[in-house]
């Protein structure tokens, strides 16, 4: 192994900040599987859900071309964050209604929620994929945040967005770990994560608790959606995919289920695999982010941080 | 005195197996309404199909005048039954107090939009949902307790959880499945004293137990269940002389459910 010296403050910071995008979508896959036992594989559709459904309503409908500043910029860019995390929430919440609850009623086996699961990410992805939509190429973003360098550290650009990222990623683990330890709603979902029988003979409604999971999941993934294709600067029928493996091997890797786990694995993940780029060479970074997932989990069979939703 | 529970004809069926027939009684507001059989008798059938776990394959439940056959279980909560259960079914990774809170939740209404924006109700409703899980720790006598995880009490302390977080739920009926069940003789008294503490306070309470000295005890009346019938029912001194009890009792073995009939030790 020899790491180029000069690139490794960069990777970090890269690393770094794909690192809190993960966690952002990980959130997601992790609180479904702990109510649910279910790896919601179509959770990667409803990441790109929040980003795409932007880039219609400011690239498209409002035909938005020219970076904004001041109050404008401020006002454009919440606009977005809410848009996106609606649109990918009642992506969500369709997702669920539609694929899972049916199932539920007719309490299908674990293998036909999965089979589900994948079947509902591929219908959404090459829905986007037609001619009427996004068609099969990038479709550039919308520009109105002008993303440019704001400071170095150790060397390394930090982008303006990128500063966006990890603010916004932390108030909303923050957010989430407050929704889920000290509300009705929280109290809820851990109960029907710990026993679903108990929980329903205690006057919780479970099917509206496992749409609130869906939901505020699909809150947080929309968001997710929207940073990165600021970030990236274009939407595309597949971006969920490559990001939504990875973010559902990080919450694994922090311990699937365990909201802190997420932000953990997602680090690392991002991490492990950026450092490895420069230290190894760039096609062998998901081999070694992934042969450290499987060591992790030779050790620590339940990730990091263990199992179970917990604050 | 009123019927509060109507059980009506109620059968249940699992596949060939029919695990309760034509079971009907009723339960008085007010009282407390021991339920006993050998093991195996359907005494937590019973208790599924009241609170909605299986509905019933036939026969019909009311509760305070309205059928309840049929209907979800956390409605059932909702409209004022709630229990225990036989194998302790705590959150174990939530603490004591969280536990009860939840069952207070049953009773309240903030929806996700009001927690998140910290609307006035919600606050208020999360600050009288912690007083009150509070208060029924101490009720039962663990408010010690309050912030050690449900995993981490005493078997004893893990049922008067149970206890307390079913009456967090507000209800009007309590359904209690083996309460004393691994108690020590000192916790049983007291368990004694807080089911009739319960009952005083207004609660109607049906009882499951193989601890005759506690059922006896306590109860106004007793049912008795052998293979899903009901072949007893009345005052607990006269159900104990009756032969088809004792022969239910007996005719099963003398090694699992002996001490029933003759009484536990202690």
């Amino acid at each position: 192994m020899h790491c180029n010296a000069a690139l490794i403050a960069p990777t970090f910071v890269t690393g770094l900040i794909l690192g809190f995008i993960y966690a952002l979508i990980a959130l997601g896959y992790t609180m479904v599987y702990g109510v649910l036992k279910l790896i919601n594989f179509a959770h990667d559709a409803v990441f790109a859900t929040g980003g795409i459904l932007v880039f219609y309503a400011f690239g498209q409908w409002f035909g938005i071309v020219q970076p904004l500043s001041g109050v404008s910029l401020v006002v454009l860019m919440a606009a977005s964050l809410v848009i996106g995390a609606l649109a990918s929430a009642g992506s969500a919440f369709l997702l669920e209604r539609v694929a899972y609850r049916p199932l539920r009623r007719r309490q299908g086996a674990r293998l036909s929620y999965l089979i589900t699961a994948i079947g509902a990410s591929f219908f959404a992805d090459y829905l986007y994929q037609q001619n009427f939509l996004l068609g099969p190429g990038k479709r550039e973003f919308p520009n109105y945040f002008n993303v440019s360098k704001a400071f170095t550290v150790f060397g390394s650009v930090v982008q303006n967005v990128d500063v966006l990222i990890v603010v916004l990623a932390i108030a909303c683990l923050i957010a989430l770990d407050q929704f889920i330890t000290r509300t009705r709603s929280g109290r809820a979902i851990r109960a029907l994560s710990e026993d679903q029988v108990a929980a329903q003979l205690m006057g919780i409604n479970n099917d509206r608790v496992i749409t609130t999971t869906f939901v505020v999941g699909g809150l947080f993934a929309g968001i997710a959606g929207v940073l990165y294709a600021i970030k990236f600067g274009f939407v595309v029928w597949n971006m969920g995919f490559v990001p939504g493996i990875k973010a559902f091997t990080a919450a694994v890797l922090g311990g699937i289920g365990n909201i802190r786990g997420a932000l953990l694995g997602g680090i690392l993940l991002g991490l492990i695999e950026n450092m490895s780029a420069v230290c190894v060479g760039a096609e062998w970074k998901d081999t070694v982010a992934f042969s450290v997932l499987v060591l992790v989990l030779i050790l620590r069979p339940t990730g990091i941080l263990g199992e179970g939703i917990k604050g | 005195m009123t019927a509060l529970l109507e059980v009506e004809d109620v059968t249940m069926e699992f596949g060939g197996l029919r695990a309760l027939s034509e079971v009907t009684f009723a339960i008085d507001k007010g009282e407390i309404f021991g339920l006993i059989g050998p093991n195996g008798a359907g005494k937590t059938t019973l208790f599924n199909s009241i609170t909605g776990v299986y509905p019933p394959t036939r026969g019909r439940i009311v509760f305070a005048g309205r059928p309840i056959t049929g209907l979800r279980p956390d409605r059932i909560v909702q409209l004022g039954i709630c229990r225990t259960f036989q194998q302790i079914r705590l959150f174990p990774f939530m603490t004591a107090l969280e536990n009860v809170m939840v069952g207070v939740d049953a009773r309240h209404r903030t929806s996700v939009p009001g927690a998140l924006l910290h609307l006035p109700r919600f606050k208020r409703e999360e600050a009288e949902g912690e007083a009150r899980a509070l208060e029924l720790l101490h009720y039962v006598g663990i408010g010690r307790f309050a912030n050690e995880l449900a995993a981490n009490l005493s078997y004893g302390d893990q049922r008067r959880l149970e206890i307390a977080r079913a009456l967090g739920t507000g209800p009007s009926l309590l359904l209690l499945d083996e309460p004393a069940a691994g108690m020590n003789p000192a916790e049983k008294n007291a368990l004694r004293d807080l089911i009739r503490k319960i009952r005083d306070s207004g609660i109607t309470v049906l009882l499951i137990e193989h601890d005759m000295r506690v059922v006896m005890g306590l109860s106004d009346r007793v049912a008795v269940l052998d293979h899903g019938v009901l072949i007893a029912e009345g005052r607990p001194e006269s159900v104990q002389r009756d032969p088809k009890v004792i022969q239910a009792y007996l005719g099963t073995g003398a090694a699992g459910d002996g001490e029933a009939a003759t009484g536990e030790a202690g």
